[in-house]
């Protein structure tokens, strides 16, 4: 049987006639099978608009009501999915609108391809109405971008954006189309890139590395894991279980690599970092060996680079050459697809367990259990807490929901407790940090996986920075469940004005409107809880629609987020409070 | 310590790859001393000269940023005793100087500068050499009143080996 890409691309090689550039668009995209785009119209992208109202059969168009919508929706598309996720913006603000969801899949590998209209190339430079130089502006932020002024140009830059977008360390690539370049008409021929000259997605195995990495990891009395993403977008999740669980190794996430090793798994000991777990943490400054997979030493995972992991010998198996000694320097950098790093290192290790070593981090859980976890998920007093909620949610999805999250403190509690059970699970703004981000990308995220529960938790301050995609949900009945928790506070941010600047609430107080009936406005059903004992039902209830379904959690107004590292301190500084 | 890197790139020749390479140095807030590109020893392949003081850590990790570009074929970095370099300057000087003052013709003579055109109003000279030796020639001729001075940036070629035609080549065969 053909797939709908190699029906579009014999449909494609079947035109003799000339074709206009905006229909060269729309099938450059069938070509290389989108079906669903995000995004809103506006002068400049008018054509391939008209094109879109022709072909709405193969490609759905996503109207959002706000083009940061649209490029987080994208991403949380390309995240659930494994997808290109694809958005398209008029010229001008319509462009600029989309430069803080290209940001935000620039720092986490999305892979993401963006469309912008522009004035007519004999107005450029001009200062004509909505001309902007988004080249220019989103030349930071993007992983490859292009300005096409001349129709014929179209088939060979998409097919190039694509490729460029999904191979190596996924990420943003931007296409600026001149108006002039959707009207003129081009011989249409399509052909799909497999290389470009300049560029070296990933490298080739280098062998020599992964057996000097096995060999420390045959010698390591204390060796730790430490995953990211790179785990997910390699699609190496059966072969990064079968490293740990033959290894013995004990391994913790960073937020991006979260869901790629299910919750319950034995050897999995939570998450480093920032809010992450006390052991995981402390024993990064104890392990013998380190080994780094797919992620990035990020500061929100170091924190003091002069005092991290320095006992440790380091692997670091990454895609990016240039993620190679940027911040940890390394003893045995293992450049490539850790797919095939892993395949070619699992024969080459011993099979083993360190159950004492393991033991370490099971006491040093026990300690966060008492001093943290129970206050979070078992609280004594009256309010809710956040943690309780995620409770209550693992309850009713047996941990096969994907979550998505905002930013802030309901972000650091929702990743720390809620239960995987499989890989692409977890959709959240983690280098950015962009708040507004969840309830868009949650729409994506419902379209990428159809048949998969959606549930997005939301602050009350991210949720409002965003809160007009209710529309675009509503529009297309995707049935998300949206869960609010309300503490009335930009909690993150205060909980920091508590710690470090004396309890001056300098503009984190927030004083909401009705949030349910906001979402009744929009059509949705709705409901608010403030009490313990109505939480569950609630969330059963919503778990059980079949449509999107909003929920307001109002919960302690002043809870802190714990564990903690605060900003510039040691791993080995975690706080319990 | 900082010290003096020469980074040489070879690139596609596209639009807006200046931009994307200047944001890079930008991002981490380092000057760019110099910076010329040119066409390379490659048909359709460009080459930017990039002078830089940072320390060595710093230019490692640029070169790998610069390298991660798309349009990026290769980039290096090498230190003054790696290549051979040179820059060029030009100077104005009225006309009535060169008659009146003796001395400044020989100060073209020892300097192996060349005189590029005269005209009844001014003169123009030329002076390709090391910085400290253009530098010299400013000072020599400023006494004299310097109508107009520019100097290039660097130029430079490497002592050993780029290889670039083998990775075009590899990358042909390859695809």
């Amino acid at each position: 049987m053909k797939t709908k890409e190699q029906i579009a691309l014999q449909e494609v090689e079947s035109l003799s006639k000339k074709i206009s550039g905006a229909e060269a668009v729309i099938r450059c995209l069938l070509a290389e099978g989108v079906d669903l785009i995000y995004g809103y119209p506006g002068g400049a992208i008018m054509p391939v608009y008209d094109e879109l109202y022709k072909f709405q059969d193969e490609l759905n168009h996503v109207l959002t009501r706000h083009e940061q919508g649209a490029t987080h929706a994208a991403q949380g598309y390309a995240r659930t999915s494994g997808k290109v996720g694809v958005a398209i913006a008029t010229s001008g603000p319509g462009a600029t609108n989309l430069v803080t969801g290209i940001a935000d899949a620039q720092i986490d590998s999305t892979p993401m391809v963006c469309i912008t209209g522009q004035v007519g190339s004999h107005l450029l430079g001009s200062d004509a109405f909505q001309e902007t130089d988004i080249i220019g502006i989103s030349t930071p932020v993007t992983k490859w971008n292009y300005q096409i002024t001349n129709a014929s140009e179209i088939p060979e830059i998409f097919a190039k954006a694509f490729y460029i977008a999904r191979s190596g360390r996924p990420g943003p690539v931007l296409i600026d189309i001149t108006k002039n370049a959707q009207f003129e008409t081009l011989d249409f021929k399509y052909q799909k890139c497999i290389g470009v000259r300049s560029y070296k997605p990933f490298s080739a195995m280098d062998t020599h590395a992964v057996s000097k990495a096995a060999e420390l990891i045959n010698k390591a009395k204390k060796p730790f894991i430490i995953w990211g993403q790179g785990v997910i977008l390699g699609s190496a999740e059966e072969e990064f279980k079968a490293f740990v669980e033959k290894s013995g190794i004990p391994a913790a996430w960073t937020i991006l690599g979260l869901s790629a090793l299910p919750t319950a798994h034995p050897l999995n000991v939570g998450m480093v970092g920032m809010h992450g777990n006390y052991g995981p943490n402390l024993l990064t400054n104890e392990c013998d060996l380190l080994i780094a997979l797919g992620m990035r030493f990020d500061d929100r995972v170091t924190g003091n680079l002069d005092t991290y992991a320095k006992q440790a010998k380091i692997i670091h198996f990454e895609i990016d050459p240039a993620e190679i000694n940027k911040n940890v320097i390394v003893d045995v950098p293992v450049l490539g697809d850790c797919k095939k790093s892993l395949e070619a290192l699992i024969p080459l290790i011993q099979k083993k367990s360190h159950n004492k070593w393991k033991g370490r981090f099971d006491e040093l859980m026990k300690v966060e259990v008492k001093e943290v976890i129970d206050k979070d998920l078992r609280p004594e007093k009256d309010g809710l807490t956040m943690g309780e909620v995620i409770v209550s949610i693992n309850k009713h999805t047996q941990g096969d929901a994907v979550l998505v999250t905002d930013v802030g403190q309901h972000q650091m509690v929702a990743c720390r407790y809620t239960d995987f059970v499989r890989s692409r699970s977890n959709v959240t703004s983690g280098g950015l940090g962009t708040m507004g981000f969840a309830l868009p990308a949650a729409l994506g995220a419902k379209m990428g996986a159809p048949e998969r529960e959606v549930v997005a938790v939301i602050g009350d301050g991210g949720y409002q920075m965003t809160i007009q995609e209710l529309g675009t949900i509503f529009q297309t009945q995707a049935a998300v469940k949206i869960v609010v928790l309300n503490n009335e506070f930009l909690g993150m941010v205060r909980q920091w004005q508590q710690l470090f600047f004396d309890k001056r609430y300098a503009s984190t107080e927030m004083v909401n409107p009705d949030f349910v009936a906001i979402a009744k406005g929009y059509y949705l059903d709705a409901k608010k809880v403030d009490k313990r004992e109505n939480l569950d039902a609630a969330v059963a209830e919503m778990i059980a629609s079949d449509k999107p379904y909003f929920l307001e959690v109002c919960v302690e107004k002043e809870d802190n987020v714990f564990p903690m590292i605060p900003t510039g301190a040691s791993v080995s500084d975690i706080r319990l409070k | 310590m900082d010290k003096t890197f020469t980074i040489s790139i070879y690139s596609e020749n596209n639009v807006g790859l200046l931009n994307r390479i200047s944001a890079i140095f930008l991002k981490r807030h380092i000057n760019i001393e110099s910076l010329t590109t040119s066409q390379s020893e490659i048909k359709d392949v460009f080459r930017f000269i990039i002078i830089v003081k940072v320390p060595e850590d710093n230019v490692k990790k640029l070169i790998k940023q610069i390298e991660k570009q798309v349009d990026v074929i290769r980039a290096f970095y090498h230190t003054d005793e790696e290549t051979i370099f040179q820059e060029s300057a030009l100077y104005k000087v009225k006309s009535s100087a060169l008659f009146e003052e003796r001395h400044i013709q020989n100060i073209i003579k020892e300097s192996h500068a060349n005189i590029v055109t005269v005209s009844p109003e001014y003169f123009v000279i030329e002076k390709t050499g090391f910085r400290k030796e253009t530098d010299r020639l400013y000072q020599d001729l400023a006494p004299f009143g310097l109508l107009q001075f520019v100097r290039s940036g660097r130029i430079s070629i490497t002592k050993s080996k780029m290889g670039i035609s083998e990775i075009i080549k590899k990358f042909k065969s390859d695809n």
